[in-house]
């Protein structure tokens, strides 16, 4: 890294430009990311609480699989006679309001593996952003409960989601008449899906996520936006160093001439890419994962290693991919060019 | 002792439909201690001369030896480790590296030979000194004079202990005063390390400085004159 680090001293003006630039799009790639997780949360936290591991719809995965979706109690019976299937439980999934607070309400047997445990008859469990508390009565549908416990991070298609008992999910004007909306598995390693009753469609609890609406457009759309901005940061990347090599090639031609090899030109002119390309990024994953952490209780925003590092890492090894397709002129350059006038 | 032998060596290139022959049955010895200069008009052969004993381009027949041991045939990468460990390079416009200062020009010419360890500051410091330079070592190529660009050039070249120096028209963009100041370090500092220096020059003035002489026309060798 001799060269390297005398070069970025040397031109210390344009490889700031160039790491301003990496961070500029490392911080819109961060905040992209921690945007999408809040989001997701959101959309999916009740689900990706679940603790089965598939979920049985009875449409095909889709925009808003779980709105459309209907399973009778046969459908339940038969998943928990299907080989590999420990337990099957009935889950109901809809919208009311408590008061005047649109929510998600989800229902489950009490006792069953996936109901809250402290989930009884003529209860529910509520998402503490309701601001209910513990023992307070809640009319819901036809039915008054009692707040048996809050939890943190139950939500669903953005709405604060309460489990309540089947049967009282049953009697809810929006569940439409329906034994359940689909069904929850518990599953050994010996379960195949293909082996499930006909006319259900088995997802894993992460393939389920595209079945809520909201997850589905949402991810969608921020994902592509996320995946457009890693590829311009190559493509940036690689027309900056693509310039760098081209302004260096007689600098090139005169190391070759006096025998620097090849190898020892590329690792020298990569280790420079990384350390532009890791200050850049790191400096702008900092400054998104600040803004992020500032404004997480206003905004769904989520800092954690997938939102931070995860982008950062990417950022890097793309900006690495492309600073080596630019490299590879290094390759190319002929010593001879050193000798002026050599014919 | 004779470090350099060029021996009937043929270069052409394709030029259109017709092969230009750069250099016709060249043959040239250097020994240890002696600058040769190579001369003569645009397009003689000169460059050619010094691209096939550097190893930059091989020749289409001849061969070279510099200590003995042929060079002709072996592999590019084989080619590389020669110009790295055993020849030094003056290019014409001294094409020092923009981003460092005349030390760390040494200092990577010795990394790059893989010299790190054997190659201390302190040698580098000397070889600066010993080229007039001493109060320089700090200073990047736009911040010294012609001349002292080529004499960090020269330092540069000898870095690694060569048998052969290669000298591409150092003092093209010289004036007299400072072309004879470099070729007479050349000289002299050919003479104490008992390098072989090949000396490409259209710069008459200075053939006083020089031990011995070879005169190309037409890539062929018309005239040499013979060491003193």
């Amino acid at each position: 890294m001799f060269l390297a680090l005398r070069e970025l001293r040397s031109a210390r003006g344009r490889f700031t430009l160039m790491a301003a630039v990496i961070a500029l799009l490392s911080l819109l790639v961060v905040i992209l990311s921690g945007l999408t997780a809040g989001l997701a949360a959101q959309s999916v936290g009740a689900l990706d609480r679940l603790p089965s591991y598939r979920v049985a719809l009875s449409a095909a995965p889709g925009q808003d699989g779980f709105a459309t979706s209907t399973v009778t109690t046969r459908d339940v019976d038969d998943l928990a006679r299907t080989p590999g299937v420990l337990e099957a439980d009935a889950w109901g999934v809809t919208t009311d309001r408590i008061d005047e607070d649109a929510v998600a309400v989800l229902g489950a047997e009490p006792g069953s593996a996936l109901a809250p445990h402290t989930l009884a008859p003529e209860t529910l469990v509520a998402d503490r952003s309701l601001g209910l508390e513990v023992g307070e009565s809640v009319p819901i549908g036809g039915s008054t409960l009692r707040v048996a416990a809050t939890v943190d991070g139950d939500l669903l298609n953005h709405l604060p989601a309460v489990w309540v008992p089947l049967d009282v999910w049953q009697s809810l004007p929006g569940s439409g008449g329906k034994d359940a909306t689909a069904v929850a598995l518990a599953t050994d390693d010996t379960f195949d899906p293909a082996e499930a009753p006909d006319g259900l469609e088995i997802l894993t609890r992460t393939d389920a996520r595209a079945a809520v609406g909201s997850y589905a457009a949402e991810n969608g759309s921020l994902t592509l936006i996320r995946g457009l901005l890693l590829a311009v940061s190559a493509l940036v990347v690689g027309a900056f160093f693509t310039v760098w090599t081209i302004q260096r090639t007689a600098d090139l031609a005169v190391l070759k001439a006096i025998g620097a090899r090849t190898t020892y030109l590329l690792r020298d002119a990569l280790a420079q890419a990384a350390i532009v390309l890791v200050v850049g990024a790191g400096t702008g994953a900092l400054v998104g994962a600040a803004a992020g952490l500032a404004v997480s209780s206003k905004v769904p925003f989520v800092v954690d290693a997938s939102t931070t590092l995860g982008p950062l890492l990417l950022l890097v090894v793309l900006g690495l991919a492309g600073a080596a397709a630019a490299l590879r002129r290094v390759v190319n350059v002929d010593p001879l060019t050193a000798l002026g006038g050599s014919r | 002792m004779t470090r350099l032998i060029l021996d009937d060596v043929t270069l052409t290139y394709p030029d259109g439909d017709r092969t230009l022959v750069a250099l016709d049955r060249v043959s040239l010895a250097v020994r240890a201690g002696e600058v040769r200069a190579v001369t003569g008009a645009s397009g003689s052969g000169k460059s050619s001369l010094l691209a096939v004993a550097g190893l930059l381009q091989r020749p289409d027949s001849g061969v070279v030896r510099l200590d003995g041991d042929e060079l002709t045939g072996r592999s590019r990468r084989e080619d590389a480790e020669v110009r790295r460990n055993r020849i030094g390079f003056v290019f014409q416009q001294a094409n020092l590296l923009g981003s460092l200062t005349a030390l760390e020009q040494l200092q990577l010419a010795a990394r790059v030979a893989g010299n790190r360890r054997q190659v201390t500051d302190e040698r580098c410091r000397d070889l600066l000194a010993a080229v007039g330079l001493e109060r320089e070592t700090a200073r990047r190529p736009h911040q010294l004079s012609g001349g002292q660009r080529q004499r960090v050039a020269i330092a540069r070249a000898l870095v690694n202990d060569p048998a052969l120096l290669l000298v591409d028209e150092p003092t093209s963009a010289l004036d007299s005063a400072r072309s004879r100041e470099v070729v007479r370090l050349l000289a002299r500092l050919t003479h104490e390390q008992q390098v072989a220096t090949v000396l490409v020059t259209h710069d008459l003035d200075t053939l006083d400085l020089v031990d011995s002489r070879t005169e190309l026309a037409d890539g062929r060798v018309v005239a040499a004159v013979t060491p003193r």
